[in-house]
């Protein structure tokens, strides 16, 4: 059994744990770390259930290793609020009533906030594009895209 | 599903990475994006005792531009930069539009251009372009370095010109001077996720208004991403007339024997190769 010791970022706190060399990221945070606000879907990179941020970009955690990830930053769900204060996106997929069953809605929300991150004033095809790797069984997708218009729109208010 | 087990290393240097393949030849795989590896490797289409990520090798993510030598593709360069990039979009359009037309945003973060030949399956995107622009595979080996023509880069599905111990640093692909042009269609259903049923790429010069030089190239109707000089030389010396590029598609499709599979039949694949590279021709003539 080949383990190795990681030093990381996640979600802003340093982490140093040893790692089995064939653990995924997705297993890395969900069982070593309890950060199960980030879904298992189909552990091939399809549904984009298990996105979170690496050093900022969108990436499936289930086809990235966590022995791969020594020495860069991870950001999940659970280091989207503040001090209990949701953000404006994530506020906005309750208001717009984003999400059904909420399994892919924090692969979505991870998907979305990098591209709000870069991009304050995203189209709608922009926006689709953004989640294109995200899958949602439930909604149709149009909640979602509006949720995350709302929010754009939201952070262009504060911006003025 | 927990994957299989093998060692991790991350190497550190290029002459580490290639010593540690051929020492263990055959049990080892190379690491870039990892996108194409891990999902593989849970499903036990092959198996691997040792990954070796070449991550933290130095100078691997190069993405430059040379008048002379073309644009230069390094090994960790990602999908996502190759999409995004002011230079590749200026210098190189067909190419950026593939990258941005491969898996989904994650898998294009993370994926490179390098990688997605390596594992060179037949409907791969990034090598239509590189056989219809003429690119170089730049290879170090525990010997040396040395330079594959893409032409013969591809041996098979998943099986390539590299030899125990070697690794592509990067590709280069030779320079559009103004006459020519370039250009990469991919045929699929959905627009994310989702593999080509044929892709047809394109490059074309232009003098007078008569085409000097084609390349046809066409992806996912063989076992290897494949040249159709066929369809070029119906080109080649003449007005490019709807007519001109009708016989040139006509003879793509005749150039190819793809296979049927879930996503479409032999019959339908050969149809769409027809229609794809009468497209790509005229968006290469469009942009003139």
């Amino acid at each position: 059994m080949h383990k190795s010791m990681i030093n990381l970022t996640i979600n802003g706190d340093e982490v140093d744990a040893v790692v089995k060399d064939n653990l995924t990221l997705l297993d890395f945070l969900r069982d070593q770390l309890g950060l199960t606000g980030t879904k298992k879907g189909c552990e091939e990179g399809e549904c984009g259930a298990c996105t979170v941020l690496l050093d900022g970009l969108p990436v499936n955690s289930c086809c990235t290793l966590a022995v791969e990830c020594n020495g860069r930053e991870v950001t999940t769900i659970e280091g989207l609020a503040r001090n209990g204060q949701l953000t404006p996106l994530q506020r906005q997929f309750i208001d717009k009533w984003a999400l059904q069953c909420g399994y892919c809605t924090p692969g979505m929300i991870m998907s979305a906030t990098a591209l709000l991150n870069t991009n304050h004033h995203p189209t709608e095809l922009e926006i689709r594009e953004a989640i294109e790797g995200n899958l949602c069984r439930c909604t149709g997708y149009a909640k979602i895209v509006e949720a995350i218009q709302a929010a754009a729109a939201e952070m262009n208010w504060e911006e003025a | 599903m927990v994957l299989p087990q093998f060692e991790y290393i991350a190497a550190s240097s290029l002459e580490e990475a290639c010593k540690l393949l051929l020492e263990h030849d055959g049990k080892a795989k190379v690491m870039a994006g990892a996108t194409d590896l891990i999902p593989p490797m849970r499903d036990k289409v092959f198996t691997a005792e040792y990954v070796i990520d070449l991550k933290k090798i130095p100078g691997l993510d190069e993405l430059s531009y040379d008048e002379k030598e073309g644009l230069k593709i390094g090994a960790l360069t990602t999908l996502r930069t190759l999409e995004h990039s002011p230079l590749v979009k200026e210098k190189n359009p067909a190419v950026a539009y593939a990258a941005k037309v491969i898996a989904s945003t994650q898998i294009r973060a993370k994926g490179t251009l390098v990688g997605n030949i390596c594992n060179a399956s037949p409907s791969n995107d990034s090598a239509p372009n590189l056989l219809a622009q003429g690119a170089k595979v730049n290879v170090q080996g525990v010997d040396g370095t040395r330079v594959i023509p893409i032409e013969e880069f591809f041996l098979g599905v998943r099986r390539t010109a590299l030899k125990p111990g070697e690794i592509v640093t990067s590709v280069v692909i030779p320079p559009l001077a103004e006459d020519e042009k370039a250009a990469y269609m991919k045929f699929a259903v959905r627009k994310a996720m989702d593999l080509a049923i044929i892709g047809v790429a394109a490059k074309i010069k232009m003098k007078d208004g008569v085409c000097t030089d084609a390349r046809v190239a066409l992806g996912a109707v063989a076992v290897t991403p494949i040249l159709a000089p066929a369809a070029a030389a119906e080109l080649i010396g003449k007005k490019l007339t709807d007519e001109v590029i009708d016989k040139a598609a006509e003879a793509a499709m005749n150039s190819c024997s793809p296979i049927s599979d879930i996503r479409a039949s032999k019959e339908y694949r050969k149809e769409m190769v027809r229609v794809f590279t009468k497209r790509a021709v005229k968006q290469c003539l469009e942009q003139y």
